[in-house]
This record gives C-alpha cells, sequence and structure tokens, in this order.
C-alpha cells in the first residue's frame, strides 16, 4: 500500500514538461490531482520510473471562453470548474456532470484534464467530453495537436495520447442557445464509480446520448426525431450494441436495463430544457 | 525545476497549523506517511489508503483533501492544517469538537479527525450550510460505528439549523 520508488520532476512551464517527457518517454506519469494515479501506485498497479508533477504550471492553470469552446488548462481542478461562475450557462451539462466526479475531497486536487487521460470508462467528465463532440490539446516536444473526444478515448484507461505527449487544455463546446442537456448516473453510493452514468442532449429534434460504464468507453449515439415506441427501440438496439459484462458491481444484464430506462429519461429532461 | 532521483532525501517545509516546520522526504513518501511518521502527528489517521475511506482527510490552503492521496513533496510550501490544530493552545475543544462530543458522532473515533477537516472547510466556505450540503461533505467519508446520525446532529447544530427542528 505504499508506491515504489519513483524520480520526481516539477517542472515550471508545458515546454519543460514535454523535454521531460521526450526524455521519459512511457517511463514516466504525468502528476495533476494525483486522485487516479496515486491510488494506483500506492497499490503498485502502476509503476512509473519518475513523476512529472504538471499541478503548479501556472500557464495551465486557466478556464477561458474562445470562440464556441470553454478551454480548461490542464492544471484545473475538477473543484475549481465547478465553482467557474458561468460554467451553469456556458456549459450546463459540465455543471450537471461535474457534483457526480467523485467527492468534494477529491474533487478539490483531483483535475479535469486528469480525468480524460486516466479515461476510466465509468468516469464522468470523459462521458460529458464525448456527448459534447469536444476535443483534447496534445502538447509534445515535436508540436501540438487537437484530438477529438471520440478519437482520443480508445478503450480500458487508453487513450490516443503518445507516451511524449502531454494534455495541456481540454476544449468543451459552449452550448448554443435552444439546446438543453441533462446528467444522471446510478452508483451504490454517491461519489463511488458509476455503474452507469448517461448524458443527454436536446436541440429541437436533433438527441444525443452519451452512456458511461458499459462499454469499455463512452458510447455515444444519436436519436434524432424519435419519441415513445420508437425510441425505445432505438435505445434497446444501442444498448445492445455497447456489450457491457457482469462484474462485482451490477449485471450487465441490469447495466442494459439502465441505459433502457434512464436514457430515454435524460433524453426526455434534455427536451424539456431546451424549451 | 525541482528534480529528484527516487532515492534522494531533501527537506520540505510547510506551515502546519500556523507553525513552520520541515522534515526530510523522498519523492514517494505520502503526505499522511509524513505527518505520521516524520512528525509524529498522529491524529491524521490512516485507513484505506486509496482515497476512499476519508480518514486521513486534512487541508491543504484551506481545502480538504486526503492526505493519502497527496505525495509529501507536493505539500512542500504551503499551509496544512490537521486535527491537532483545531483546539485552542490552552487544550479547549473548538466549536465542532464540542458538538461532536456533545452528540456522540463518534464511538470508535478513527473517521473523526477527517470528518472534523472536511467540515471545517465547509464551515469557513459557507457559514450556514444546508443539510444537503453537509450530507454532502460527510458522503466524502466513512464511518462503520455511528450511522451517520451524530455526525450530521453535529454538523447541524454548530450551524444552529438543528435548534429549529425537532427531529433529524
Amino acid at each position: 500500500m505504499k508506491p515504489r520508488p519513483f524520480a520526481y520532476c516539477r517542472p515550471e512551464t508545458a515546454a519543460e514538461a514535454a523535454v521531460l517527457l521526450a526524455e521519459y518517454g512511457d517511463e514516466a506519469r504525468i502528476l495533476a490531482g494525483g486522485q487516479s494515479l496515486l491510488p494506483m501506485l500506492n497499490f503498485r498497479l502502476v509503476d512509473a520510473a519518475a513523476l512529472i508533477d504538471i499541478s503548479r504550471i501556472e500557464e495551465l492553470s486557466y478556464i477561458r471562453e474562445t470562440g464556441d469552446r470553454l478551454e480548461i488548462g490542464a492544471a484545473v481542478t475538477q473543484a475549481q470548474l465547478l465553482a467557474y461562475p458561468d460554467l451553469a450557462k456556458a456549459v450546463p451539462l459540465l455543471a450537471k456532470g461535474l457534483p457526480f466526479v467523485g467527492h468534494v475531497q477529491t474533487r478539490n486536487r483531483g483535475t479535469v484534464c486528469g480525468s480524460l487521460a486516466h479515461a476510466d470508462p465509468s468516469s464522468e467528465l470523459p462521458l460529458v467530453l464525448a456527448t459534447l463532440g469536444g476535443e483534447v490539446v496534445l502538447r509534445s516536444a515535436r508540436g501540438e495537436r487537437v484530438v477529438g473526444a471520440a478519437e482520443f478515448q480508445l478503450g480500458l484507461l487508453t487513450t490516443a495520447r503518445e507516451p511524449d505527449e502531454l494534455i495541456v487544455a481540454a476544449r468543451f463546446p459552449l452550448q448554443s442557445p435552444g439546446t438543453g442537456s441533462a446528467f444522471t448516473e446510478v452508483a451504490r453510493r454517491h461519489g463511488d464509480f458509476a455503474i452507469v452514468s448517461l448524458a443527454a442532449v436536446a436541440a429541437g429534434a436533433a438527441l444525443r446520448l452519451g452512456v458511461g460504464g458499459v462499454a469499455d468507453h463512452p458510447a455515444v449515439a444519436a436519436f434524432d426525431g424519435l419519441a415513445g415506441a420508437d425510441l425505445d427501440a432505438a435505445l434497446n438496439a444501442f444498448v445492445w450494441e455497447l456489450g457491457g459484462s457482469d462484474d462485482l458491481h451490477a449485471s450487465a444484464h441490469y447495466r442494459r436495463d439502465l441505459v433502457r430506462r434512464l436514457g430515454r429519461r435524460v433524453l426526455e429532461e434534455a427536451q424539456a430544457c431546451s424549451a | 525545476m525541482l528534480r529528484l532521483t527516487s532515492n534522494q532525501c531533501v527537506a520540505i517545509t510547510f506551515m502546519l497549523n500556523g507553525r513552520e516546520i520541515s522534515g526530510p522526504i523522498e519523492p514517494r513518501m505520502l503526505l499522511s506517511d509524513f505527518l505520521r511518521d516524520e512528525l509524529g502527528k498522529t491524529g491524521t489517521h490512516v485507513g484505506c489508503e486509496h482515497g476512499v475511506c476519508g480518514a486521513c482527510t486534512v487541508r491543504i490552503d484551506g481545502l480538504a483533501v486526503r492526505a493519502c492521496l497527496t505525495l509529501a513533496v507536493q505539500a512542500d510550501g504551503r499551509r496544512v492544517e490537521t486535527v491537532e490544530g483545531l483546539a485552542g493552545a490552552d487544550g479547549v475543544l473548538g466549536a465542532l469538537q464540542e458538538a461532536f462530543h456533545r452528540h456522540h458522532a463518534l464511538q470508535c473515533g478513527y473517521c473523526s479527525a477527517g470528518l472534523l477537516m472536511s467540515l471545517t472547510a465547509l464551515f469557513e466556505q459557507v457559514a450556514s450550510p444546508s443539510e444537503a450540503e453537509i450530507r454532502d461533505v460527510i458522503g466524502g467519508h466513512l464511518c462503520r460505528c455511528t450511522g451517520y446520525a451524530g455526525i450530521l446532529a453535529a454538523a447541524l447544530d454548530v450551524t444552529k439549523v438543528y435548534k429549529e427542528k425537532t427531529t433529524i
């Protein structure tokens, strides 16, 4: 229950962090809030030759609206984002999903980009990013690139990030007028890992549903113009596509049932918000 | 840029309960172990060591955080508060500690230090938190003795809300 030894680097700029990543490659781990990394290090599920602590890098500690996006730097904690005064107006789905992320005590250190980097299939922030079609900004000594959410999270704890790349920011689309959103999840107790989490966005007849906790990554599908029995049938077809398996927390059958029932509920809730 | 090799031992310095302290660390040392084993401040308890139980909760720069999910080196230069700082220098308990005592908000006491630090942070942020806000904060802690009723009553008593209610 104690981590194995590792070197510790605390760069002062993102450029310094990129140089360190180029040097260590996949031998290093980025430490931001540490709320996913430290448990894995304590359990010795993860080994790292070095931790690169980016939590004090000033240039990565910002929340700003640029164009039609809310951009969040890699040093921003979940609690800081939740306290952003315009959040409920700018990206309501984030304001609705964030309270489900861990507990207040872990949100005080856990970062938004760290959640995306960790890529847990039941995690809320990757689900919100995927449902909204946001993107991740990656930087390395080789340059910078932007990857869409759908291409970023590839599977269980697996992303498109190359070993020498650092997530410097995440961009969430600002909600446009006439759009509504809703978020819900089922967990054994509030703050635990979700058994199933659901995010919905509605704009007129356009309906989009994101589901976490069933497949090995957040799954997003469109249900445009559907209602009633047609919507139920489409949700049923969607949930069978997700796969999903039994585990300690819930059976695949239970998870499918949650998606069918709560999927319809969050979509209707999003529609109600959009009016 | 600070760069430490895996077995390098360096001194860190931070404000602990209003007094500057210093001690040796290696990069892998957790803040909870530094507090207990290096400084002898055993008021901060260690339960699950993966952030679930909340026993080790301390405050860093005013925010309630898990000491077991924080490296000691990350506390360098910060302001850390632990349960040892809650009572006055004369040993008189703080208002929240008093309320815990009054409402039997503990039995074995293992979870108490963490709960006290989380609730202290809440009361500093929100002068008169609602029952829902208190429940949300308490939800980040495991207590297997009390069933939480006494803890909630103590917290509500401190907010004075409790006095206006007949039952909880």
